[in-house]
């Protein structure tokens, strides 16, 4: 079979996001989370709060960008388990897109996800409502990644020219630095020093900057694959029809091995077939995300394409926190944009990238 | 003397209210089973008047009387006598994008919001002051307020930063008079500010309905003329003092199944068990470790509310005595014909194939009664629907005993005939007598508890664990603990992910047996 477009591409475009669609934002972004991205749930009734107050969000596309648009990334950036108790201050994005555009010299337009995997996936809807900013339909990975650096503008060659940091007191730091792992190191001692959670905006772009630059669908991909989660007899089947997926197998959790080593979760999953695939033993490797699956010594999947493990019968994505031993799962694998299986994008977010000596294969996901 | 070695346990579920009355050595000398009235004190006063009766004579060694209700779940998921509270929330700026009561539905919040405030206070993670404590504006916000019937405080990080919670609750009382009722968060729940705070305003609003319990305890109890200290059931297996019970109602929420959970397994001989209560309409597994059972650390809703004070991790799966069998499509579930059983059920006459039937077809005798005959394919679906049933029941279990295989099943319910007496994700399968009233047992046999979390960097585990370990013993002992005999029964560490430096969050839990508080009580 000839690999086409997917179905997430080819249905109706979505032109704004309502508050209705922010449910399935949520369980869209947590599949495209990989594992990791943290929870989604008090972001999603704030957001769903915003627009409400302030009506609907228009989405963009690349092609709707004009020569006035500006594009800059917003997104939270700390540890979750302080963000569930620290939560942001109404000031902070205004103080945020007050500094940026002080930096521009002109109105920010438009606001993109860092990372469409996880609450940051869902947190600039409702930033967008509240400064009156459009959304982009697109992201700055596709899915969740644990690094700044890991964004397919870096990919691109497209330099982040600054970065500002706000914090719950008011706290406002302008970075710039040389290159986005700089900044990822400043940004982290930034944030411990703010209490251990921030919000930051970064990467300005234009309609020139962002071509070929950004994962772009991936808004509306995530609210379309929550949506058929959500309405299908079948969830498992219908999200993996909606992503071009793979269900590689179903099984149980049979060993998990898990621990927390320089602020990461790491470890491995394995999954023991059960019914039609009885017999059969995966294991997956994990860093906060899930990188790699292996069956039979042989690696099936690899990072920079996406495996999440959903749970069999509801098809909800399950966060490797969330991982307990006797669930029934499925494990997911898509493939990933194709800007990550260039040179540069594997060098950035490729299994040597994490760790792992190992060649990548790139995973055909349906069509194989 | 007579010896006074006699507990009562009194569990008021939503269908039905048991009582028992247990021996010094946990023997059950009676039991009773009767349909929970809507009258609080009528039901209470319907089950200790029955098993007084059966023990008659005997009446006068009763010491201890221990309530387990739910209570507090139903008036709040009835949005019925709650009481009017006034939301403080210490941390502003920080979280002012999520305002108190976010999420809440709109009719329970109109209920119980008196009015709420951001104010200047709170720290961050390490200790840091986020503002400082804005006391004129908390006098001016209360002030200003049309009336209220008690007042909840939520102080960004005050888990592990507590003293500013207890200098606002001393600020109101200076202010208010010593009898104002004011609840702190740090009492209620661990990290998670809005589930915490929603916690401590649910407990604040419950209040009076607190009280109404308590006080029908107290009225029966003296109306029965028994010299009897009164407990109440708290929801991780432990007891708590009336006076306790009256300041944290929520702590109640879920101590059914704690009470089931932990019973079973007494009656049983075990400690360490999977307990499955089958009922009507589903099967609900816990796992008791140690004696106490197993708590989930996810949040859970009450009411539409969500709150992340702890429960008992329960599993409820969809096979009960009514779940309705599917000839047609060979599903099971999760419809039920639940009490409708005895009319609808093919055992009792009816038309609906239900998983009774299939236990009865399978040999079971339920109810002395016997099958009518059966078409060839209503008795297939019948039997394909038991072999359903084993697996779900295997899988349930496997998910509660994390694959060992060493703990014993205890089956207790009215549908407990629905578990075969071979599971292969089980040891042995037990079935132990006096299990229908297992929950009334529990709250008979329970220790008082106390428990507190604490969140450190990981080099300063140890004194982490011992702060930690001071509080809960403290709780432990306010609950109703004997000082000499309360010790540490839990701690629990865990690692906290993507923090700079590694830290843990660090629960531990105390109990110990009841202090003896009347004179003549027997020395062991």
């Amino acid at each position: 079979m000839v690999q086409t477009s997917s179905a997430v591409r080819t249905a109706a475009p979505l032109t704004e996001i309502t508050a209705d669609d922010i449910a399935a934002l949520g369980v869209g972004t947590a599949i495209f989370g990989t594992g990791g991205g943290g929870a989604v749930y008090t972001a999603q009734i704030t957001v769903e709060n915003a627009l409400r107050a302030h009506g609907p969000v228009p989405l963009v596309s690349v092609d709707d960008l004009g020569p006035d648009d500006v594009v800059i990334l917003m997104s939270g950036i700390g540890a979750p388990t302080v963000g569930i108790e620290m939560l942001s201050a109404t000031g902070q994005i205004h103080a945020l897109l007050a500094e940026a555009e002080r930096l521009l010299g002109r109105p920010v337009t438009t606001l993109m996800a860092a990372e469409i995997g996880g609450s940051n996936g869902v947190q600039p809807i409702g930033w967008a409502a509240r400064l009156g900013l459009k959304v982009l339909d697109a992201d700055g990975m596709g899915r969740a990644f644990p690094d700044a650096a890991m964004v397919a503008m870096n990919v691109a060659g497209v330099p982040c020219e600054w970065a500002v940091q706000s914090d719950v007191v008011g706290n406002i730091s302008v970075m710039k630095t040389i290159d986005l792992h700089w900044l990822e190191r400043h940004a982290r001692a930034l944030t411990v020093a703010s209490g251990s959670i921030c919000i930051g905006a970064h990467y300005p772009m234009t309609a020139d900057t962002v071509k070929g630059a950004v994962i772009e669908g991936t808004v509306s991909a995530a609210i379309r694959v929550g949506h058929a989660l959500m309405s299908s007899p079948d969830p498992v089947s219908a999200v993996a029809a909606e992503l071009d997926a793979r269900v590689l197998m179903t099984g149980k959790i049979t060993d998990l091995d898990r621990r927390t080593a320089g602020g990461f979760v790491r470890g491995s999953v394995t999954i023991t077939g059960t019914g039609a695939d009885r017999g059969r033993l995966q294991r997956l490797e994990l860093q906060n995300e899930n990188l790699l699956v292996l069956e039979d010594g042989e690696v099936l999947v690899s990072v920079p394409d996406l495996i999440t493990i959903i749970d069999a019968e509801t098809g909800h994505a399950i966060t490797t926190e969330m991982l307990r031993f006797g669930q029934r799962v499925s494990v997911l694998a898509w493939a990933c944009d194709p800007i990550w299986r260039t040179p540069r994008g594997l060098e950035l977010a490729g299994p040597a990238a994490f760790g792992y000596d190992l060649p990548y294969v790139p995973f055909e996901g349906a069509a194989r | 003397m007579t010896a006074r070695d006699l507990s009562i346990g009194v569990d008021v579920g939503g269908t039905n209210t048991d009582a028992v009355v247990l021996d010094g050595d946990g023997r059950v000398l009676a039991w009773t089973k009767r349909a929970t009235t809507d009258d609080i004190t009528g039901g209470i006063r319907a089950g200790i008047r029955d098993v007084l009766a059966a023990i008659g004579d005997d009446r006068s060694r009763v010491s201890r009387v221990m309530l387990g209700t739910t209570h507090a779940t139903n008036a709040i998921v009835q949005r019925r006598q709650l009481d009017r509270v006034a939301m403080i929330r210490l941390g502003a700026p920080a979280a002012t994008e999520y305002p108190p009561l976010t999420g809440w539905p709109e009719d329970l919040k109109s209920m119980v919001l008196a009015g709420s405030a951001m104010l200047g206070g709170g720290h961050m993670v390490d200790g840091t002051p986020i503002a400082p404590l804005d006391r004129d504006g908390i006098l001016r916000f209360i002030d200003g307020l049309d009336g209220f019937d008690a007042i909840a405080v939520a102080g960004i990080f005050s888990p592990t930063s507590p003293e500013q919670e207890l200098e606002v609750a001393e600020l109101l009382r200076g202010h208010l008079g010593p009898d104002v009722r004011v609840f702190l968060s740090q009492d209620i729940g661990p990290t998670g500010l809005l589930e915490r705070e929603n916690a401590t305003l649910l407990n604040a609003a419950l209040y009076s309905v607190a009280r109404s319990v308590t006080a029908a305890l107290v009225t029966v109890v003296a109306e029965e003329g028994l010299d009897a200290t009164t407990f109440f059931a708290q929801n991780d297996g432990t007891l708590m003092s009336l006076d306790y019970a009256a300041q944290y109602p929520v702590l109640t929420i879920g101590s059914g199944p704690a009470n089931s959970i932990r019973g079973a397994a007494y009656l049983s001989g075990h400690d360490d068990a999977i307990v499955i209560d089958v009922g009507g309409t589903t099967s609900d597994l816990g796992v008791v470790v140690g004696g106490f059972p197993r708590e989930s650390t996810l949040p859970r809703e009450i009411g539409g509310v969500r709150t992340n004070f702890r429960m008992p991790d329960v599993l409820s799966v969809g096979i009960g005595g009514g779940t309705v069998v599917d000839v047609e499509s060979g599903r099971v579930g999760p419809q039920s014909v639940g009490y409708r059983i005895d009319r609808e059920g093919l055992l009792f006459g009816g038309s609906t194939p239900t998983l009774t039937d299939a236990a009865a077809m399978a040999g079971s005798r339920v109810a002395g009664r016997t099958l009518p005959a059966l078409d060839a394919r209503t008795a297939s679906a019948l039997e394909q629907a038991l072999a359903v049933v084993a697996d779900r029941l295997e899988e349930a279990v496997e998910r509660l005993s994390l694959g060992r295989m060493d703990f014993p099943l205890v089956v207790v319910g009215g549908g407990g005939f629905l578990v075969p007496d071979r599971l292969a994700s089980a040891g042995s399968i037990l079935r132990p007598e006096h299990g229908g009233v297992a929950n009334a047992v529990g709250a008979a046999i329970s220790l008082a508890g106390g428990r507190a979390d604490q969140m450190a960097p990981m080099g300063e585990r140890e004194r982490a664990i011992e702060q930690a370990s001071d509080a809960a013993i403290a709780k432990a002992i306010q609950a109703g603990a004997d000082p000499l005999q309360v010790s540490v029964v839990e701690v629990i560490e865990t690692h906290v992910p993507y923090t700079t430096q590694p830290t843990i969050t660090v629960t531990v839990k105390a109990a110990g047996p009841l202090a003896r508080l009347t004179a003549d009580a027997p020395v062991h």
